[in-house]
């Protein structure tokens, strides 16, 4: 029941921030998410760690047998993959609401009411356990989102999102004809199909059948994370978005991708994987590096930012890909790691735009002289990003490129570039903007306080804590990922 | 199945529906035109509870004439609920010197008629004379904005081609009776399951089939039969359109679905590629013109073409999910559609074009129907860019509204038959389908306009309110009509 709550009170949370007053939206909009937040926390201390489904809710939808059971159902619980997910969607929502307190949006009702809305959609999508409902919810994301970036967006705003609408509209009705297509090949049950996820793994497709309905999901995942070569609306999107919006697009939106990966991909369609999986796996790589090589080139700090995402998320794929234990298990925490790392940057990006009016690399610089606090903060997330020993990033990057190496030693090693390239371009940056004389611009730079400050410390606190100790989330997912493997083998 | 026959007077809707046609005839006299309105309205709902005092049970009326069974009674709640709410939002027509709502009140009723026959015949001469009821009864609706140039040369259009597309029906009807002896559907039927056993020569029944099911795509408007859709609906006026695009061609597709299933699925090898290649056709037509329209009106006309395509697909994959798949289908599309034309209307009625640009007094009643239209819409009406945004979402099969589950079960029904292809170019279809839709919401949300604070009559409000909110529900619970069938 509690997975049912994780997904109705951000729901009636943001009907109540639409229908509150201008100045208390804000509030409002944090207290909502601070309070999903401890549901998320009591899932996380009370999730046992097994590989049952647990805290789950199921009622029938549609197309139900008579007597009740199969069909499309509403039915969703949470288990180690879903875990890590949901804690990391718990967690960003609320610092993403704070990182905006000392700013003015116009509207601001509509405003936090769709971001909580879409923190509805994005629990739904992790806790899914029917093939129809994760797609619903996966689609509902979509729609809040799309509205915060076109109403809030930079000037080219309406044909960049109207692309990054279109192109993952497009990839997930791939999605729906497959979902349909497995659905209609579940045994009939007291005369229904059925369209939980749990029985589409239990289908027996042909080699050939595997094949089509992975390309499906593939393109669908693939244009949401994005891989190359589906990533061409993301750069665009990301830096064109209020920067509330990039943060739940990169922080939280890109991972639909990589859960579907695992949750769906490689369950469903095992032999799909085995004669596709390394075409998927290079086309990873590809992102990786081509991802890192244009951002060491980059002058706007959010387009480098969305560059490395972009070439993250590949790493993560690849890891997927290589079907094995590490790989998974790295996958799952570098969601987390990753969602962390891209919004404390995104947010240092916006802070850097706010006091000096611009992004450009080369306008910027000497900043540290009088800004402690941010220089310790930004230094801490960049080096959780970069992937050094004790940092978050460090813990998922490591389990992914040794599940990669383990698969195939050539990729393994292509994709270890990511961690060379972005310790070009991400010290590259804090260099250009940090050190260096004052420009003009940068001269009276005021250090950050309150509300800025707490959200740059908490994402710290999170980076060190899964560094330092990355057991207390692996061990949760370990037993899922081990059920899982059973079916990929 | 065991029919019981009743030749007496239990017919209660097409029976109340022409009474009260006559009597709004008579009520037009009066010269209160006030009163006509509301008089329509309950003999619409009277009509509507009259519809489903049957419910569960089977009849076969005037001598195997009509089926009532379920079916035809949520298609015929379908078009009577089309029905209620376009005349709901024609509350300006009292106010326009030149209308005559008495006599469109009455033929609207009138062509319900020609509809629930249509829905629910058991004889081909039934269909027939449901079609001509329809048909004549839109060529006039067409037609009655007279002083526009527009109108009236697609109310021209539409009957010249009408007339054809029902010469070339009733062609088939008597090839099909020559072939089999027959114009009942059942009769029929057998013939198609004896015939094809037999392994006799069946080039009359073929061709008579085939020229049936064009005259019905005609009136479906599905491609290569459409080429009078777009200025039939771009002229006729909005309040029309809305109900041709609905109740039309909710009333054909229950015809072709009854008659597909009654009488040829027995020779469904025979017809599917054909059907196939029109489903395709119309769906690649429908929505890659639909793209390159600059009036909104027109976008729907090409809209409601790939709308036939995706309700097509139900009927490809002819089977018992067809049936609630295209009952849902027509409900959730005809929702939609009428909530975006009566938003169109209000947007439109104050925005006239300028005269003086195309210089001829045939245009002056005339409106702009462009995109741009309704830029800004959303700041200053909230609601009316709401109930748009929702219907638009729904056309596009976005998941949260009916549309969605629209798609999915006559996806579902075409995935039974092993057709994905045919999926695959839908769905396609679909990710353009969602270009132009969202140009309206584009528009709407994110575009600066000087639209002003449009005043909506209450009843008006309360209409596109229920259509919004159906919208909604269905998208959350389809459970709530699918316990019907």
């Amino acid at each position: 029941m509690l997975t049912l709550f994780l997904i109705l009170f951000p729901i009636v949370a943001a009907t109540a921030v639409l229908f509150s007053t201008d100045t208390i939206a804000k509030t409002a909009a944090l207290i909502g998410a601070i309070g999903e937040l401890v549901i998320v926390g009591v899932v996380f201390f009370t999730f046992v760690a097994n590989d049952q489904y647990q805290f789950g809710f199921d009622y029938a939808w549609f197309g139900a047998a008579t007597n009740g059971s199969s069909g499309v159902r509403l039915s969703g619980a949470i288990d180690g993959i879903s875990l890590l997910p949901v804690v990391l969607t718990g967690l960003v929502t609320p610092l993403i609401i704070l990182s905006t307190f000392k700013q003015t949006y116009t509207r601001p009702t509509s405003f936090y009411a769709l971001i909580l809305f879409m923190q509805a959609a994005l629990m739904g999508v992790f806790v899914a356990r029917d093939g129809f409902l994760f797609y619903f919810f996966f689609e509902a994301a979509l729609i809040p989102i799309y509205f915060l970036a076109a109403m809030w967006g930079g000037e080219n705003r309406i044909a960049v999102t109207f692309k990054f609408f279109v192109y993952t509209i497009f990839g997930s009705l791939l999605m729906l004809v497959a979902l349909v297509y497995l659905y209609r090949q579940t045994p009939l049950v007291s005369g229904a199909h059925s369209a939980a996820i749990a029985d589409f793994y239990a289908l027996n497709l042909s080699a050939k059948a595997q094949g089509w309905v992975f390309w499906a999901f593939f393109i669908a995942f693939a244009v949401k994370m994005p891989l190359f070569p589906f990533h061409t609306w993301q750069p665009d999107t990301y830096v064109e978005s209020p920067t509330p919006a990039t943060m739940l697009l990169a922080g939280i939106m890109l991972k639909m991708g990589v859960y579907g990966l695992i949750r769906l991909i490689l369950p469903i369609v095992p032999e799909g994987v085995n004669i596709w999986g390394s075409t998927a796996m290079i086309l990873a790589v590809i992102g990786i590096v081509y991802g890192a090589i244009i951002a060491v080139r980059q002058r706007d700090m959010k387009r480098l930012i969305a560059y490395s995402s972009f070439s993250h998320v590949g790493l993560m794929a690849a890891g997927v890909f290589s079907r094995s234990e590490m790989g998974l298990q790295g996958a799952l925490i570098q969601m987390l790691a990753h969602g962390v790392n891209v919004v404390g940057l995104f947010f240092i990006a916006e802070l850097i735009l706010q006091r000096t009016g611009t992004r450009q690399l080369d306008q910027l610089g000497g900043i540290t002289r009088n800004t402690p606090r941010l220089t310790v903060y930004f230094m801490i997330i960049l080096l959780g990003s970069v992937a050094l020993p004790l940092t978050n990033g460090f813990v998922g990057e490591f389990l992914l490129l040794s599940g990669v190496y383990g698969y195939n030693h050539y990729i393994g090693l292509a994709a270890g570039l990511t961690i060379i390239f972005g310790a070009v371009y991400m010290l590259r940056m804090y260099q250009k903007s940090m050190f260096g004389q004052p420009a003009p611009r940068t001269a009276t730079f005021v250090d950050l306080a309150g509300s800025d400050s707490y959200v740059l410390l908490i994402l710290c606190v999170f980076v060190f804590w899964m560094g330092l100790y990355p057991a207390s989330f692996l061990k949760l997912t370990e037993p899922a990922v081990l059920n899982l493997m059973q079916f990929i083998k | 199945m065991t029919f019981q026959t009743y030749d007496c007077l239990q017919m209660l809707p097409i029976i109340l529906l022409s009474l009260s046609g006559i009597a709004l005839l008579f009520l037009g006299f009066q010269k209160s035109r006030a009163l006509l309105l509301p008089a329509t309205l309950l003999f619409l709902v009277i009509a509507f509870v009259a519809n489903f005092l049957d419910w569960g049970k089977t009849y076969m009326y005037f001598r195997d004439m009509l089926l009532v069974n379920n079916l035809a009674m949520i298609f015929t709640g379908v078009v009577l609920l089309s029905t209620f709410m376009v005349v709901s939002l024609s509350g300006s027509l009292a106010d326009d010197e030149d209308a005559q709502p008495a006599e469109y009140y009455a033929i609207l009723l009138f062509s319900l008629v020609g509809a629930i026959m249509m829905i629910g015949f058991e004889n081909l001469i039934m269909l027939f004379v449901g079609v001509e009821i329809l048909s004549v009864a839109m060529y006039i609706l067409t037609g009655s904005d007279k002083r526009n140039l527009r109108s009236n040369e697609a109310a021209l259009k539409y009957f010249l081609m009408g007339a054809f597309a029902t010469g070339i029906l009733l062609f088939g009807i008597a090839l099909l009776y020559g072939a089999t002896g027959s114009f009942v559907l059942s009769g029929i039927g057998n013939y198609a399951h004896s015939a094809t056993n037999a392994g006799g020569s069946m080039l009359l029944f073929y061709v008579g089939m085939f020229m049936l099911l064009i005259g019905m795509l005609f009136k479906v408007s599905a491609a290569p039969f459409h080429f009078w859709t777009p200025d039939v609906y771009d002229g006729a006026p909005s309040l029309f359109t809305a109900y041709m695009s609905t109740v039309v061609k909710t009333a054909g597709f229950a015809a072709l679905l009854r008659i597909l299933s009654v009488s040829f699925s027995g020779v469904y090898d025979f017809w599917w590629v054909a059907m196939a290649v029109v489903t395709v056709l119309t769906l690649l037509i429908g929505n890659i013109t639909a793209v390159y329209q600059a009036s909104f009106k027109r976008m729907m006309a090409y809209s409601s073409i790939s709308h036939a395509g995706y309700l097509l697909i139900g009927l490809v994959g002819l089977s018992q999910a067809s049936k609630p798949a295209i009952a849902f289908y027509s409900l959730a599309y005809s929702l939609s559609t009428i909530a975006a034309f009566g938003v169109l209307m209000l947007v439109a009625r104050n925005r006239p074009l300028n005269a003086a640009v195309f210089g001829d007094q045939t245009t002056l009643a005339r409106t702009d129907e462009h995109y741009d239209a309704f830029n800004g819409l959303a700041r200053k009406n909230p609601l009316l860019g709401f109930v748009m945004a929702v219907s638009m979402l729904s056309l596009a099969g976005i998941p949260l509204t009916a549309g969605f589950w629209g798609k999915f079960m006559v996806f579902s029904a075409a995935a039974d038959r092993g057709a994905v292809w045919l999926l695959v170019v839908a769905v396609l279809m679909s990710a353009v389908g969602i270009y132009y839709y969202f140009r309206v919401v584009i528009a709407m949300y994110f575009r600066e306009g000087q639209t002003d604070t449009i005043r909506v009559a209450p009843f008006y409000r309360i209409v596109l309110i229920a259509a919004t909110v159906l919208t909604l529900a269905l998208g959350l619970l389809p459970n709530l009509f699918q316990g019907l069938i």
